[in-house]
């Protein structure tokens, strides 16, 4: 953090905040006057006490505590297509202040229908550089690290070391399983999520846990119904969602967490299940 | 003859059904139910024998639940 005049500050909190938060004119104010960046500003408010007004909707579940929580915290979303693409605007927007989003793919016509960060201007873009875009929109304060690579047990290792918990919104079940193994020697809790058509599945997997094999017993098939199916905008949106609730529960613990079972949705019925693993 | 309970999850029920009790010659197998009901081996994910985890050589009891569910895999 830059060096400033702490005096400086405290006056301008006593005359730029309303109770205890700070309207995003008066955060602005604060960056021009500070010469600090968003999340800089971001942290010296939660840290003094105050809470940045854009998550003042938060704070009847979330403490001004919590909310610095999240701030700190690294979440490494891996896969930025469908389900990755609602995962980072639920994180950026709940306020974890720390994204690593890893994808090797470019946006294709084919990913309009479900994609949140697809639209007709980044088509041929990267995934990874939509979702720098996206999130500079809705949340300044959230560092995006952009990798795009596809992950594997050759880079893993690297790419996911350090991270409070790791997103899982591949495409391809044997990314999954390497991913599930990379969490496992890691010591992260990996947030599984898969959609086909109106079906898909969600749940927490603790190191060690063997779920992902349970899920994923053919080791030589590498993708499921959604080859025969595809996906439409609503599974990856809730499944999405599913593991977004996932995340913010393993970073501040409240609740009950989704480790004891696979939830399996079926939207066609309208059936929920949760399956023991 | 052994009475079994089979329940169809996701797009298994598709042209089949979402609940069943069927009847199969003892020592029939989960794999035996499967192909009895037309679904590609390789299409199979969870296979659940009263809850319990199980593999498609698992040897079925009379009186048993057996739930099967496809492979989700997209993103």
């Amino acid at each position: 953090m830059k060096g400033f005049d702490r005096e400086k500050l405290q006056a301008f909190f006593a005359g730029h905040t309303d109770d205890d938060l700070v309207s995003w004119p008066n955060e602005v104010k604060m960056m021009d006057q500070f010469g600090l960046t968003c999340s800089e500003a971001d942290e010296l408010i939660m840290t003094s006490g105050f809470l940045p007004a854009r998550y003042q909707r938060n704070r009847q579940m979330i403490s001004t505590e919590q909310q610095l929580k999240l701030f700190k915290s690294q979440v490494a979303v891996v896969g930025c297509g469908g389900l990755g693409g609602y995962v980072i605007e639920e994180l950026a927007r709940l306020g974890v202040g720390h994204l690593r989003v890893i994808d090797p793919d470019v946006f294709t016509e084919h990913n309009l229908n479900r994609q949140l960060l697809a639209t007709f201007d980044n088509l041929g873009a990267s995934k990874v550089a939509a979702a720098i875009k996206r999130v500079q929109q809705i949340n300044p304060a959230v560092c995006v690290d952009p990798r795009q690579v596809a992950i594997g047990l050759d880079n893993g290792v690297e790419l996911l070391k350090g991270m409070d918990t790791v997103v899982d919104a591949i495409d391809n079940i044997s990314g999954r399983l390497e991913l599930a193994q990379l969490c496992s020697q890691l010591d992260i809790t990996l947030v599984h999520g898969s959609v086909g058509g109106w079906f898909g599945q969600a749940g927490c997997i603790r190191p060690k846990q063997t779920t992902m094999h349970k899920l994923y017993p053919n080791p030589t098939a590498d993708k499921g119904i959604e080859s025969t199916f595809g996906t439409p905008s609503f599974t990856p949106a809730l499944v999405g969602s599913l593991q977004s609730a996932a995340v913010c529960k393993i970073l501040l613990a409240p609740g009950r967490l989704l480790d004891e079972g696979i939830l399996a949705v079926d939207l066609l019925q309208m059936q929920f299940d949760n399956i023991p693993v | 003859m052994i009475k079994i309970t089979v329940k169809l999850f996701a797009s298994f029920q598709l042209g089949r059904f979402d609940r069943d009790i069927r009847e199969y010659p003892s020592a029939t197998t989960v794999g035996d139910v499967v192909r009895d009901l037309q679904i590609p081996a390789a299409e199979v994910g969870i296979l659940l024998l009263n809850f319990v985890h199980v593999d498609l050589q698992r040897q079925l009891a009379d009186g048993d639940s057996l739930s099967i569910f496809p492979l989700v895999g997209g993103g």
